[in-house]
């Protein structure tokens, strides 16, 4: 080749060679280290198991709930995991639909990410029921012994199609985006347990021109899918508290408000992953400056819409001239709780806003540090909006402060842990990032160095 | 019949295999089928390939899902009529929630549905000509030969750039190309 031409986005990685070399080096045998930490995560998630089946043989009053805070830390957590989903679908679906050119190294691990986040989720309205074996009764499914359907008219119900439907969509894109490289780590591998595993996955995958032609289509759709999908999830979860009518919860701004947190949340954390895997497996070439520039722009957006919100709730509280209403946000600012709320304001509100700073946005470490602070600061807007207001409804005497017990705070150690155990594996058995989507962001080989009048205008940048 | 099945030409750039796809369609040869590491458009145009069928399987699969999000619900509030917090029974404001999850979650799947008929997948077979390299950064074009033309066609590989050229003896399809 006479001209090694570079990619807009990865300046460093030269040849579609390297790529599968860089990415499918993460699939060898790993070290004492990574089965260290699996064994923390595992260990985490048999605490959680512990504390939940104390939950089960006891019962209820093991965890802190009770009236009126009927939901606390278990609730906190399946909103924080949630949320922590969409930016996965941000990057790999409405990123993919606007064309970024910068989503094709990190959207794998994102959507790894929403997958796990979404099955970790998924437990919490389980564990966090009374009576946890019977949680089929959610499910219309029939024939039915006791003759009766769910009730599709509130939002608890809606929400289990917006989760189900989020978790089997997602888990779906992941999967089917992941056969072409799936049958790249198969042709390179030399490990049996492997070879099997991809052989089975890469569903004989040989990147042919009709199966090309089929699943860019596919994944169009997918993608035109999972859009307003995402969005709709976060809204749905966020009606599970503004139909009711607890002062703090009733309010029209709740979906876009969640919509935004829960991008905000999410592109935090896909930064507080990728971060570490970059400097571990050395893949600076593929997570560049670039990629955290417009991560933390598009944190630093969110963020203020995010607190744009905050401030709307506590305008709207005092605007409305409305007792429970101005009480509940006073209590917030003010009550038991208020070191969560300031923790809320300075993690969301304020810190974020050090992105307006270009050296920052491109510093690792400082954008390492302040996601860190935004996903404590997203978990406990969380637990100010469920517990705060429920906390101090409407009637005085029904007033309760809640405290979490030892069963809630292992079981959210543990949500950790079930998380961290699926994204290790994923990392050491599944490619991480995705080999044929970067390929199509990087310059095609060329034999005689000639651009065809049509590849012009094709792929290559 | 056994003979000369096919012949798969191996090629180290796109630019060669555009070129070697022109020049097969010029000599009126269209049973094609190339490989490529990564969806590449020019390839598409190259080859002349219809539009895929998965939307097909997309909008059907999509309306069935919101015609049974409001089906659902619908016909689950007639079986036990009961008025709750009092709304109608059959509420359309809650049921256009379920309707359009199911829309999203019919239409994604029957659009992989879709995919996996329409591509033939899973492929089955032991993958005879194919190349582990087509996953890295090689691009390979198999042919189907009418009868008497493998020679030709073998030719017409080197030529355009081939870096390697293989035959598939097996059995000869009965139909010409």
């Amino acid at each position: 080749m006479a001209t090694v031409l570079r990619s807009e986005t990865h300046p460093g990685v030269e040849s579609y060679g390297e790529v599968n070399r860089d990415v499918l080096k993460l699939l060898g045998k790993p070290g004492p280290k990574y089965f260290a930490l699996l064994a923390t995560a595992i260990a985490l998630v048999g605490a959680g198991a512990f504390a939940f089946g104390t939950m089960v043989v006891v019962g209820i009053g093991v965890i802190g709930l009770n009236n009126p805070v009927s939901w606390g830390v278990l609730i906190t957590n399946f909103v924080f995991w949630v949320g922590i989903a969409h930016s996965g679908t941000l990057i790999s679906a409405i990123l993919y639909l606007f064309r970024a050119r910068w989503r094709q190294s990190i959207y794998r691990a994102a959507e790894a990410m929403t997958v796990f986040a979404v099955m970790t989720a998924g437990l919490f309205p389980i564990v966090h029921l009374g009576r946890p074996w019977i949680f089929y009764y959610l499910l219309p499914y029939w024939p039915n012994q006791r003759l009766l359907w769910p009730n599709f008219r509130g939002p608890l119900l809606w929400d289990v199609f917006a989760v189900g439907t989020y978790f089997t969509v997602s888990a779906t894109f992941f999967v089917v985006g992941m056969i072409p490289d799936i049958a790249a780590a198969r042709d390179a591998t030399t490990v049996p347990w492997r070879k099997k595993l991809y052989t089975l996955l890469s569903f004989g995958w040989r990147g042919s021109n009709d199966e090309w032609r089929h699943f860019t289509r596919a994944y169009l759709y997918l993608a035109a899918f999972a859009t307003p999908l995402v969005l709709s999830v976060h809204s749905v979860v966020s009606w599970d508290f503004a139909v009711s009518i607890v002062p703090g919860w009733h309010t029209t701004i709740f979906a876009p408000y969640f919509v935004a947190g829960a991008i905000f949340s999410g592109l935090a954390m896909v930064m507080t992953i990728v971060i570490p895997i970059r400097k571990i497996f050395g893949l600076e070439a593929y997570f560049t400056a670039r990629h955290f520039d417009a991560m933390c722009k598009l944190v630093l957006l969110t963020g203020m819409i995010v607190f744009y919100a905050y401030i709307t709730e506590f305008f709207m509280a005092w605007y409305s001239v409305e007792t429970p209403e101005r009480a509940a946000f006073w209590n917030r600012a003010f009550g038991q709780y208020w070191w969560a709320t300031w923790i809320m304001l300075t993690c969301n509100g304020v810190i974020p806003m050090l992105f307006w700073s270009k050296k920052i946005r491109i510093n690792i470490a400082a954008v390492f540090t302040i996601t860190l602070f935004i996903n404590i600061g997203m978990w406990f807007e969380r637990f100010v909006i469920i517990v705060t207001s429920l906390a101090r409804e409407y009637e005085p005497w029904q007033w309760r402060t809640y405290r979490p017990t030892w069963a809630e705070m292992t079981i959210t150690a543990a949500s950790f842990g079930w998380f961290f155990m699926w994204f290790l594996i994923f990392l050491r058995v599944l490619p991480a990032v995705s080999v044929a989507e970067l390929k199509e962001v990087l310059p095609a080989p060329l034999r005689f160095g000639r651009r065809h009048k049509a590849v012009s205008e094709g792929t290559a940048s | 019949m056994s003979g000369l099945a096919g012949v798969l030409g191996v090629f180290d750039g796109v630019d060669a295999t555009i070129e070697a796809i022109e020049k097969l369609r010029a000599a009126g040869i269209k049973r094609i089928t190339a490989y490529s590491p990564a969806p590449d458009h020019a390839i598409e145009h190259a080859l002349h390939q219809p539009i895929s069928g998965v939307r097909i399987f997309t909008i059907v699969g999509a309306l069935t899902g919101t015609a049974t999000g409001f089906a659902l619900p619908t016909w689950t509030s007639l079986d036990w009529p009961l008025i709750t917090g009092g709304k109608p029974v059959i509420a359309m404001p809650a049921w256009v929630i379920i309707a359009f999850e199911l829309t999203v979650l019919f239409g994604a799947l029957s659009t992989v549905l879709g995919m996996l008929i329409l591509a033939k997948l899973p492929y089955r077979k032991p993958l005879v000509v194919y190349d582990p390299s087509f996953s890295e950064d090689r691009y390979g074009l198999y042919v189907t030969p009418p009868s008497g033309r493998g020679g030709e066609i073998r030719e017409l590989l080197r030529e355009a750039g081939a870096i390697e050229v293989r035959e598939k003896i097996g059995e000869v399809p009965g139909v010409p190309a």
